[in-house]
């Protein structure tokens, strides 16, 4: 798909100017009860970058990508994504939602509801867009993903795979400027993961701002602007892909890049 | 003695109606107030699942027999003489209210934490939440133990007979009165409760089924 194709159909707008991130973290700590997940992380993700965090299990990557999208309350610290601060008490929740996409791990789609009306449900309710638009939009996007065939299929009808694209989809049709991509392909098969990536790395290609939480180093590697590595609920090590993959400046980092895991 | 005859057939059926009446008058009745307390069992406000829970513990915790008394003769000592229908039907309301609403507590909670999230994230309200994603789901896995309890409802109805509302059990008893035939009454009886709940029973074993291949 050509990036001007992509572009449009997203209806990606800008989602911060050089000088303002997109989302910026500031020192963001989290507790699980007296757990310490997030000890004092901040990063930037710039406008039209992909930024992956990786890091092993426990590292609080996950738990930091839903501090993000409010899904999580932080202790302390600041997070601000797309204008709006997040992480403390649900104010201002539906102009985050209309900024701000997430996927998940699981997909999540509705079961009950048909792929049409699990992308249409937010843009007829929310959006108050007509059953027609609506449906047009649904057709849109569910061509960006390859899957405009499925469109009365339900979900429990669809591969992992398929799922995980029409929930991508689903995220898509409300027009974000930041998607959050929480582990989206550590439920599926490897030949299933393929596909997923594949609209991903289009998504990117056609200038999505994107956070994704991911264990695929090599379409990491390949693909995002930007990595962090977290450890220990630490930024542990960031940079561009390029240069971090390079030249590790840590043990850890070397170790994790090293095992990859 | 007076023979068992065909007057006493149609005499038990007729009654079997009031039966079916105060089925139904209990279980949209109560489906009205389960919901309610449903809804408020897993509110966010403390102050609503404090109350709704005490509420259901209450009745819960008190025989229906019970409530059929404090609601006919009861209300009657406070100056409320109910008919026997109305008392029966007020107090199978609030009995079938409690439970349903503690079933369909749990069934609202058994629609996975993920679903909540999803919606959130596409921006619906709680309201859109509950209407589109939470309930339609809820309802697929509260159908089969909603219909089992129904069956119990229906035998449960018996105990209007106790206040003097003649349905079905109360119209075996006045017949058995004069007729002296309680085995041929009384199985008379049984088998249109059998005929009534069969089909509940039924009905239940096949939507559980079908709801777990849909799942």
């Amino acid at each position: 798909m050509s990036r001007d194709n992509t572009q449009a159909l997203a209806g990606t707008r800008p989602a911060g100017t050089p000088e303002t991130p997109a989302v910026k973290v500031r020192d963001v700590v989290k507790f699980f009860g007296q757990l310490k997940v997030l000890d004092g992380v901040s990063l930037d993700v710039m406008a039209g970058q992909m930024v992956a965090i990786i890091g092993r299990s426990g590292s609080g990557k996950s738990t930091l990508l839903r501090c993000m999208n409010g899904l999580e309350d932080i202790h302390s610290g600041e997070i601000v994504i797309c204008g709006h601060n997040v992480g403390h008490g649900k104010s201002n929740r539906a102009d985050l939602r209309r900024d701000v996409g997430m996927v998940f791990q699981s997909y999540n789609l509705f079961p009950h509801l048909t792929v049409e009306r699990n992308i249409t449900l937010a843009l007829t309710l929310v959006k108050k867009k007509s059953k027609a638009e609506a449906r047009q939009l649904a057709e849109q996007v569910l061509a960006q993903v390859g899957l405009a065939d499925k469109i009365a299929s339900y979900p429990e009808q669809l591969s992992g795979g398929q799922q995980q694209r029409v929930a991508i989809a689903r995220s898509l049709a409300l027009s974000p400027q930041v998607i959050l991509f929480d582990e989206v392909t550590s439920a599926l098969d490897p030949e299933l993961t393929v596909e997923v990536l594949r609209v991903m790395e289009d998504l990117a290609r056609g200038g999505m701002t994107m956070v994704l939480v991911t264990h695929e180093m090599a379409f990491a590697q390949r693909v995002a602007n930007q990595v962090v590595f977290m450890h220990k609920g630490k930024v542990w090590e960031s940079g561009p892909t390029k240069e971090l993959f390079a030249s590790p400046k840590t043990a850890e980092f070397a170790q994790f890049i090293g095992t990859g895991l | 003695m007076i023979q068992f005859g065909s007057a006493h057939v149609i005499y038990i059926f007729e009654a079997a109606r009031w039966t079916i009446v105060l089925s139904l008058i209990a279980f949209f009745g109560g489906a009205v107030l389960g919901l309610l307390l449903a809804l408020a069992r897993v509110s966010r406000l403390l102050i609503l699942r404090a109350l709704s829970a005490a509420y259901i513990q209450t009745i819960q915790g008190t025989p229906l027999l019970i409530l059929l008394f404090l609601s006919y003769f009861g209300l009657s000592l406070l100056g409320y003489r109910l008919a026997p229908i109305v008392a029966a039907g007020l107090s199978l309301t609030l009995y079938v209210g409690a439970f349903l609403g503690e079933i369909w507590r749990g069934c609202i909670q058994a629609v996975p934490r993920t679903q909540w999230e999803a919606s959130d994230c596409i921006g619906l309200n709680r309201f859109q939440q509950y209407a589109y994603v939470i309930l339609p789901q809820a309802v697929r896995i509260a159908t089969p133990p909603t219909v089992g309890f129904m069956v119990q409802v229906v035998k449960n109805t018996s105990l209007a007979s106790v206040i003097g509302f003649v349905e079905l059990t109360r119209a075996g008893q006045i017949v058995n009165n004069s007729t002296f035939q309680p085995l041929v009454v009384f199985l008379l009886v049984a088998a249109i409760y059998f005929a009534i709940c069969y089909p509940l029973s039924v009905a239940s074993r096949v939507l559980e089924r079908k709801f777990n291949v849909a799942r």
